[in-house]
């Protein structure tokens, strides 16, 4: 039984060089954003009266439905419910990231093997993986719990916080555990894992603007409901544990039954020609990038249908409008004109940002195909590298705007149905979506350029699209100087519906991506491949 | 007689190391060139400046009469490419990459793909992430002789291949190359398939050339193995120049002798009787060891 973990310890070493700058990043701003909000909330709202206003704002539903319930009006309670989603969003990607990464996608690169033959166990590497990813969870909560303790709120609530994070951060590296032994592929194992995320959130979403009993099927809801600073409920703790135990076991089940490098997912022989669709540089940019569309396709069909079915709600429970201050509140979350539009142009915020994850993924597909030596036999044929390049950019650019118009015509149908006005909503939050258009492609035009001048830190780009959803959301609030918050894309874009649309910001957005792609493809059409 | 290829002082930098640092090299239109020389020796970013896949930091390189960096589209759909780890993308099958390169490439023969799909034992339905190494060099292999070129690049393209589908491929290549006009540069450590199959070759070492020619020309650079029976003693055969390794045994004699000394020895070994002699020409592994011997000693 020993000798099936074997070098485990030095795999988990090798890890920590791997990620020596990754996961120490992670872990800093998993731990600032709490303390951080808190600190700015004090601030804000210093006596109990602002809370008592601000809090009656929060429990509307369309905000229940973005960021969950607010289960207590205190200083603690409303940082747990601000940050609480983000938080527990960005801990469960880095926990699926880091155990694929070490796990699945070493394996698909054939590293594994070269490892496996020396001596390391059948259960080492799934081990390590989720050592590192659980090492990662663990220690980003005691440092929450920390910081969280700094401020000067009551040591239970930070204790509770630190661990529902913690928790949820286990419980997600183990369902990527099970997720990487069923694909051959890394990329298909990150995606099963993060659709489970995507799933989870908008159950909770459902259960928390609906019937109650729903919240309980969701990992999310689970973690929100441990109530940090709102009477703690210790025993919830117990449902994330048990699902990292069942995950856990499962995923150790699968290994020992599978061979190394195959999946649980048995293969289907393909055609033996190609489709005459599969001619060039663009249908084969279709079938490495459809998939990926496809799903995205489904996850904003269904997140604007959510999104948009909440808002309804709120135009009839309102009863805020005529409370300036709050009004003022409410502006920095989105939009300045009206409860329902503010929450709407918030709500196309984040969507805006959530499809740039797209839109990113399709843009460094350029650079996976290079880095693995597929990208050599293509331009080896008569395909130049810049038509090569537009096969994959059309899917970025025009793929994006594709999923913007799915999340702008389901949320309408869904605002729509209920408001009896189908005609006019959809339409309306159509143009709302894709007003975001421009922003994502400036992060394309980042990616584009970085692809083509400096092609080793194309993983920048994620940085620069994680940077803009932390501005986004918590730049405001956490009173950073303007520059920086104008520095994303986003910060520019007309926030409809609310205010007036105006062009000239849209304009610039698209010059600056024309810029970023002009001298992508200039650097790459001069520059080595490989 | 035309050069398909012509290289003269190429150099490429890559930071502080140079991976080609002056390299010359010339393939006639017509023969199947041999590129030899240890890892890290500069094929694979010779072919690659020859492909317009790098630029040169100084030097230049023509191939079929164009610049492989500025006439890309039009030189490339008449080459054809197998590099030598071939990575293939994992949901599509291997029948469909080689229709998928082929076409991409400007065309290629439907009867040709299916005849070389049935030489080389291929299953064309299974998924790249399936294939074995030397599966997915058959799918490279399959997808370059499909298509009517008349330059082939090749990297090492059997070095994944069992010694059955090793003779195909040298069947196939012979078959290509005996039309007229068509080329072939052959990267390989195989020295017996360099040996069945090449016209010249190019021996490179640290990023130059180090030797040039048809395999006799480049025997004629190493030394012979002699061993002979004499009627009587043999004096001052150790002081000849270009002797080496000599045992004596009574009348018998054994030793190696460079090339160029080898009439002036065998004068000297008539002069003292010789009652049976043999010789055995160097062979292409002394040859090629000699010179890898050297890059090591480096």
């Amino acid at each position: 039984m020993r000798g099936l973990f074997s070098g485990t310890g030095s795999l988990v070493r090798l890890g920590l060089r791997l990620d020596r700058v990754r996961l120490p990043v992670w872990v800093v701003v998993l731990a600032i954003l709490p303390a951080g909000t808190a600190a700015n909330y004090k601030s804000l709202y210093p006596t109990e009266r602002s809370l008592q206003e601000v809090s009656g704002v929060l429990t509307n539903p369309s905000l229940v439905a973005l960021n969950g319930p607010l289960f207590k009006v205190s200083l603690g309670a409303l940082t747990a419910w601000k940050i609480g989603v983000t938080e527990l969003i960005l801990i469960a990607l880095v926990a699926v990231f880091t155990v694929v990464r070490h796990s699945r996608a070493e394996e698909e690169a054939g590293r594994l093997e070269l490892l496996g033959a020396t001596v390391v166990g059948r259960y080492a590497a799934l081990t390590a993986a989720l050592v590192l990813a659980g090492g990662t969870a663990v220690v980003s909560g005691l440092l929450i719990t920390l910081g969280m303790i700094g401020t000067g709120l009551p040591a239970a609530g930070a204790v509770a916080m630190g661990l529902e994070m913690a928790v949820t951060g286990l419980a997600f590296a183990a369902v990527a555990g099970v997720a990487a032994q069923l694909t051959e592929s890394a990329r298909a194992a990150s995606g099963i894992a993060i659709a489970v995320l995507g799933g989870a959130y908008l159950l909770r979403a459902v259960g928390d603007t609906g019937p109650t009993w729903v919240s309980w099927l969701s990992p999310v809801g689970w973690a929100m409901r441990v109530r940090p600073y709102a009477t703690e409920r210790w025993w919830v703790l117990l449902l994330p544990l048990a699902l990292v135990c069942g995950c856990t076991a499962a995923a150790y089940r699968l290994v020992g039954h599978r061979d190394l490098g195959a999946g649980m997912v048995a293969q289907r022989p393909g055609p033996a020609s190609a489709a005459p669709s599969l001619a060039g540089p663009l249908g084969l940019a279709w079938r490495l990038q459809r998939g990926l569309l496809l799903a995205w396709v489904v996850g904003l069909a269904l997140g604007g249908a959510v999104m948009g079915g909440a808002a309804h709600g709120l135009a009839t429970s309102g009863t805020f409008t005529d409370n300036q201050q709050l009004m003022d509140m409410l502006a920095r979350l989105g939009g300045p004109k009206g409860i329902v539009e503010a929450y709407l142009a918030a709500i196309f915020g984040i969507i805006g940002i959530t499809a740039t994850a797209y839109t990113v993924q399709a843009t460094l597909r350029m650079r996976a195909e290079e880095t693995s030596g597929r990208l050599e036999p293509l331009l080896t044929t008569r395909t130049g590298r810049l038509r090569w390049a537009a096969g994959h950019l059309l899917f970025a650019l025009l793929g994006t705007a594709l999923l913007l118009a799915v999340a702008g015509v389901s949320a309408g149908l869904a605002y729509g149905a209920q408001a009896h006005d189908i005609g006019g909503q959809v339409p309306r939050m159509l143009g709302d979506a894709l007003v975001q258009l421009p922003a994502t492609w400036v992060l394309a035009g980042l990616g584009v350029a970085l692809f083509g001048l400096l092609p080793r830190l194309v993983a920048v780009t994620w940085a620069g699209l994680i940077a803009c959803f932390l501005l986004l959301e918590v730049g405001a609030l956490l009173g950073l100087s303007q520059w920086l918050v104008d520095a994303s894309p986003f910060a520019h874009v007309p926030k409809l519906p609310g205010s007036a649309f105006t062009v000239t910001p849209l304009l610039w957005l698209l010059a600056v991506a024309a810029a970023l792609f002009a001298g992508g493809l200039a650097g790459f059409r001069r520059r080595d491949i490989g | 007689m035309s050069d398909a290829i012509t290289t003269t002082g190429l150099v490429k930098e890559f930071g502080r190391t140079r991976g080609l640092d002056g390299l010359d090299l010339t393939v006639h239109t017509g023969e199947v060139h041999g590129f030899l020389g240890p890892n890290g020796a500069g094929k694979t970013t010779t072919i690659r400046i020859l492909l317009g896949l790098m630029r040169p930091t100084a030097g230049t390189a023509t191939l079929l009469g164009g610049d492989p960096w500025t006439d890309t589209a039009t030189l490339h759909s008449r080459l054809a490419y197998v590099p030598g780890d071939v990575t293939l993308w994992p949901n599509l099958s291997g029948g469909e990459v080689i229709d998928l390169l082929g076409r991409m490439r400007g065309g290629f023969d439907a009867k040709r793909k299916a005849a070389l799909i049935e030489r080389f034992d291929l299953d064309p339905t299974k998924k790249g992430r399936a294939y074995s190494k030397g599966n997915r060099q058959k799918v490279a292999l399959i997808a370059a002789l499909a298509s009517d070129v008349e330059l082939l690049l090749l990297d090492e393209p059997t070095s994944g291949l069992d010694p059955l589908m090793e003779e195909v491929f040298r069947q196939v290549i012979v078959e290509f190359s005996r039309e007229e006009g068509r080329t072939v540069l052959l990267s390989s450590h195989i020295l017996a398939e360099v040996e069945a199959l090449c016209d010249r070759v190019t021996i490179v070492r640290a990023g130059r050339a180090v030797e040039t020619g048809t395999l006799t020309e480049l025997r004629h650079l190493t030394r012979t193995a002699i061993s002979a029976e004499l009627s009587g003693p043999v004096d001052g055969l150790a002081t000849l120049a270009g002797v080496h390794d000599l045992r004596a045994h009574n009348s018998h004699v054994s030793f190696d002798v460079d090339a160029p000394a080898l009439g002036e020895v065998l004068r000297h070994l008539t002069d003292a009787g010789v009652r049976s002699l043999t010789s055995q020409p160097p062979t292409l592994e002394e040859l090629f060891l000699r010179h890898y011997d050297k890059a090591a000693a480096r």
